[in-house]
């Protein structure tokens, strides 16, 4: 076996100096009974060759060559590949989390960069070291407005990812916590603001919504922040498209902002790994769930990294952790680090502003077809767009397909008083041919029909 | 500059200069760039007008730099790293293995890393076809019928898991109040069972650092939903009463957790749903040889008998059969031949515990892992790392104490009491150990034995990387009898000595911020 260095021979000299006849001896105290006496039923062992030959089949089977427009809290973005060549290095890869921090500086301060960056983005005073993913991340920052509040209710968007609506849901099925969902104007997509305000009380933990939302829409931070403080709650901001920091106001107004960064040059993957991470303001710092790398000293007075305040964590304090998380998404944090270190300052800005343009194109095209318009005019969108047919989508998105293009997402698996409504997603690397392309998909079914 | 201390190196180790480098915002200065977006084919918008009141109007503090700028910096952070690529990685419990490089490139693949999770199952049959194939992998290792991938982490699973034991006691009219935790658990344990909303109870170990049955029967009552426990423990040590612990929860109705952190010891020779668990978590960064990558990305499948099944997160993947009839392929009795695709109607199920399907890019890895090494390979695997651990347990127990004598299986954990009374603790070897070329094994864990040595080499290590390690803990022993300052003071040879971490707790600096003006 070729990850196995020892030879025959060594296994050998081991079990002799052990005192031991054969393996055996060191697995006899497993009784018997239960002792696994086959091979396993799995495939034979493969050569690397075949090892990818599998793989690559697998990759093409999955086709590769359409475009899509597919969007809805996982973003197809340009990854610079500096990125990969970058986390690769062995140093990054296959370190364990940096609790030695004299041999761990390199993790420890990309994290402390990493923290400064997700802060400087979301107007936060401060970042943890990253979450699971977004979904996970607004479950935890719910919880964590609890701690903070000491409040058992929250106040959740209909407009908010609806899977990560669905992971909240699993998270406080056992909590003392109970959520009320709000809806959205029919005009904007937007937070139904008077509703809002209805539904938040002198009990209310945390409100919890979605910018931009799931709709593309931006929502009014200000407006809700004041909304929830009047009533002494926390304002959650979850951010799942976190490349539109670069051109939309960030939530200064939140209490606790909640971002999954896949967009920050972290690959599809379908699905994962993604990178969430919590930013808070300061004062809360001390509820925050997971990792934080701090600033510090080493006994000759050099500048050094360390993780701290683990006094909130699970290996300290067991039960009465702030969360049960342990292993996060370093290295999927550090991808997201150097993605924001080659776009930069401006190069977020124009990155962001590129992503408008081709989602504002897409809109304005595809509405522009008879038989189709555009939702949510009403309020300020970033790159992603809901479209409503006369046909139904299962028609033309077929007809896309043929094209070897993937269309927007339905909406009525989720939202079914949205018929025929889909969502629609144009980052920087969608082509104009193929927003002209879907628009005369669209346009020959809907003079047909 | 620093007045020279003495530093001994030993055949692994000879000092290097490393490069200095400042935080990347200390390096960026206006104009530098490391991009360059190509022309918009589509018409300019002006983004103030678009947004309105949302418009962002000053843009984020990030750093300025060009490409080269970036790679050194990246480049130098790595190289302040230790890593398993440079050497034996001991850390006990965290299976700190080689992590295949072939992982690492089918997981790019094309098809593979870009692939959106909302794209029609239709075009998604590559990617489901692998997910298929690891869960029908590890259910065949853990002898367990369903299984869930969703889980990002291990916590993360060990929740799921809970989850599964809470909605099975539901329903069955009683959701019950407390989970038993051995004191030797790792903390996630405690802390899932709480966030679960469950009442933690504790139980103490046996004079082998095992489960006392005596006082588990007597603590079991129909209030308790579970067990959950660490097999091999924290200690390495195989608990041999396994099938009798499971038989006196399941008579009270109460259910075997199996937390699978320490599976490594196992794979190929036993299979936990043979002796008694009835649902459990791996974690594919130990097991299966993900990268653990400085703290993560992890993954934390949940695989369980078959009355959890119904309740496990949505969606479950299922294979359309001939006849029409959808079958979960989550489970043993699949059969191939229809499109595969996820599954949402599941009225028992939990719910969902993260957006879309899991980390697939872990899925992909653990799978290439298993492939590249089959049953035999999986099977010597195991052996190697249970023979490296009782080499290392032979060639040290001569100078540090074991608590703990049962035998060992893929880790061993020692105890500082001789090297204490010289004022030297565990956490000083371990710092120590640091100036000979090895990361430090797991310090003070677990909670059970006092100033614990936790060591675990894994399969992965050569005899003569063991027998350096065995040398620099002989060589260590030594010094804390003759030179134990020496120790106390370590490391010496690193690029920052000890770091102040109750000042970094007390007044934290969390984050860079421009030099005020």
């Amino acid at each position: 076996m070729r990850y196995l260095p020892k030879s025959p021979a060594e296994r050998e000299q081991m079990l002799k100096a052990i005192g031991a006849k054969s393996i055996e001896d060191l697995f006899a105290i497993i009784p018997a009974a239960y002792r696994l006496n086959r091979d396993l039923d799995i495939p034979r062992q493969l050569g690397e060759s075949e090892i990818v030959d599998y793989f690559k089949a697998a990759g093409q089977k999955n086709a590769t060559d359409y475009a899509s427009f597919l969007g809805a809290g996982a973003y197809r973005h340009y990854r610079p590949v500096v990125i990969d060549a970058l986390v690769q290095r062995g140093e990054f890869l296959t370190s364990y989390t940096p609790y030695q921090a004299e041999i761990t500086q390199g993790t420890l301060q990309a994290i402390f960069e990493f923290q400064t960056m997700i802060a400087e983005l979301t107007g936060m005073d401060v970042a943890n070291a990253s979450m699971y993913d977004g979904s996970t991340g607004a479950a935890e920052a719910v919880l964590m407005a609890m701690r903070v509040t000491g409040r058992h209710r929250a106040v959740v968007a209909r407009t908010v990812h609806p899977e990560y609506r669905e992971v909240l849901a699993t998270y406080l099925q056992h909590r003392d916590l109970a959520t009320s969902e709000i809806g959205y104007e029919a005009e904007t997509g937007r937070v139904d603001v008077q509703a809002l305000e209805e539904a938040v009380t002198d009990e209310t933990a945390a409100v919890l919504v979605q910018s931009p939302n799931f709709f593309g829409v931006v929502e009014d931070i200000p407006a809700i922040a004041e909304i929830a403080h009047k009533k002494g709650a926390l304002l959650i901001v979850s951010i799942a498209e976190a490349v539109s920091l670069g051109v939309v106001r960030p939530p200064v107004e939140a209490d606790i902002v909640s971002m999954e960064a896949q967009s920050f040059g972290v690959a599809l993957s379908y699905g994962g790994p993604f990178c969430g991470v919590i930013a808070a303001k300061e004062n809360f710092v001390r509820q925050l769930p997971g990792r934080l790398v701090g600033e510090t000293k080493d006994q000759d007075g050099n500048r050094g990294f360390v993780l701290t305040l683990s006094t909130r964590e699970q290996h300290i304090r067991r039960e009465k952790a702030t969360s049960n998380i342990c292993t996060n998404q370093a290295l999927v944090a550090l991808m997201a680090t150097i993605f924001l270190t080659v776009y930069g300052k401006e190069g977020m800005r124009e990155l962001a502003e590129h992503n408008l343009a081709k989602a504002a194109y897409a809109a304005q095209e595809l509405s522009s077809v008879a038989g189709a318009k555009l939702l949510f005019r009403g309020a300020p969108r970033f790159h992603e767009f809901v479209l409503q047919t006369q046909e139904s989508p299962a028609l033309w998105s077929q007809r896309l397909l043929d094209e070897k293009i993937v269309g927007g997402v339905e909406l009525s698996r989720w939202y079914p008083e949205l018929k025929n409504a889909t969502l629609w997603c144009a980052t920087e690397v969608m082509r104009r041919e193929t927003i002209d392309a879907a628009a005369k998909v669209l346009a020959a079914g809907l003079v047909e029909a | 500059m620093a007045a020279m201390i003495e530093r001994k190196t030993t055949g692994k180790v000879r000092p290097h200069q490393t490069q200095n480098e400042g935080l990347v915002f200390e390096k960026s200065s206006p104009g530098k760039r490391a991009y360059k977006l190509p022309p918009l084919d589509v018409p300019e918008v002006d983004a103030s007008k678009l947004l309105g009141d949302a418009h962002r109007k000053e843009s984020a503090g990030l750093p300025e730099l060009s490409e080269i700028e970036i790679i050194r910096h990246f480049t130098r952070l790595s190289t302040w790293n230790y890593a398993i690529d440079l050497g034996m990685y001991p850390l006990g419990s965290c299976t700190m293995k080689y992590n295949p490089r072939v992982n690492e490139f089918v997981s790019r693949i094309e098809g593979l890393a870009e692939a959106h999770p909302y794209r029609p199952d239709s075009l998604a049959q590559g990617v489901l076809e692998i997910i298929e194939l690891l869960q029908k992998c590890l259910l065949e290792i853990t002898g367990m019928d369903a299984i869930t991938l969703q889980p990002a982490a291990g916590a993360h699973g060990e929740f799921t898991g809970i989850l599964l034991v809470r909605a099975w006691h539901e329903s069955k009219g009683n959701a019950r109040k407390k989970v038993l935790i051995p004191d030797s658990a790792h903390g996630t344990n405690p802390a899932t069972a709480a966030i679960c909303g469950y009442q933690v109870e504790n139980l103490k170990s046996n004079a082998d650092g095992g489960i006392d049955l005596e006082a588990l029967a007597r603590q079991v009552d129909e209030e308790t939903a579970a067990l959950m426990i660490t097999n091999p423990s924290t200690l390495g040590v195989f608990e041999n009463e396994i099938a009798r612990i499971a038989e006196i929860l399941h008579a009270k109705g109460a259910l075997l957790y199996m937390d699978g952190a320490n599976m490594n010891a196992l794979v190929g020779k036993v299979r936990p749903g043979d002796f008694g668990v009835d649902v459990m978590h791996l974690n594919l960064h130990k097991t299966f040889s993900t990268p653990h990558g400085g703290g993560g990305p992890g993954s934390g499948p949940v695989a369980c008998k078959r009355f959890l099944e119904p309740f496990l997160p949505v969606p479950i993947l299922s294979r359309r059969t001939g006849t029409g009839r959808e079958q979960g392929t989550g489970n043993r009795d699949q059969e191939a031949g229809g499109e595969l695709h996820w599954e949402y109607d599941r009225p028992q199920s939990v719910g969902r515990v993260r957006a879309f399907y899991g980390n697939t890019g872990m899925f992909i890895r653990a799978l290439a892992y298993i492939l590249a090494n089959g049953p035999d390979g999986l099977r010597q695997t195991t052996e190697d790392a249970v023979l490296n651990a009782n080499y290392i347990r032979k060639k040290l127990e001569d100078l540090y104490e074991m608590p703990y004598k049962t035998p060992s299986m893929h880790e061993v954990v020692f105890s500082d009491k001789r090297q204490a009374a010289k004022g030297v603790k565990t956490g000083d070897i371990a710092k120590r150990l640091i100036d000979y070329g090895f990361h430090p094994y797991t310090v003070s864990f677990p909670l059970i034995v006092h100033g614990a040595l936790m060591i675990e080499p894994t399969e992965s290590e050569s005899l003569e990387e063991l027998d350096l390690f065995v040398e620099a803990m002989r060589a260590i022993a030594q010094e804390v009898e003759q030179t134990p300052e020496l120790v106390k003071r370590a490391p010496h040879s690193t690029r920052v000595s000890r770091l102040d971490e109750v000042t970094a707790a007390r007044k934290p600096v969390l984050r860079w911020r421009p030099e005020t003006k």
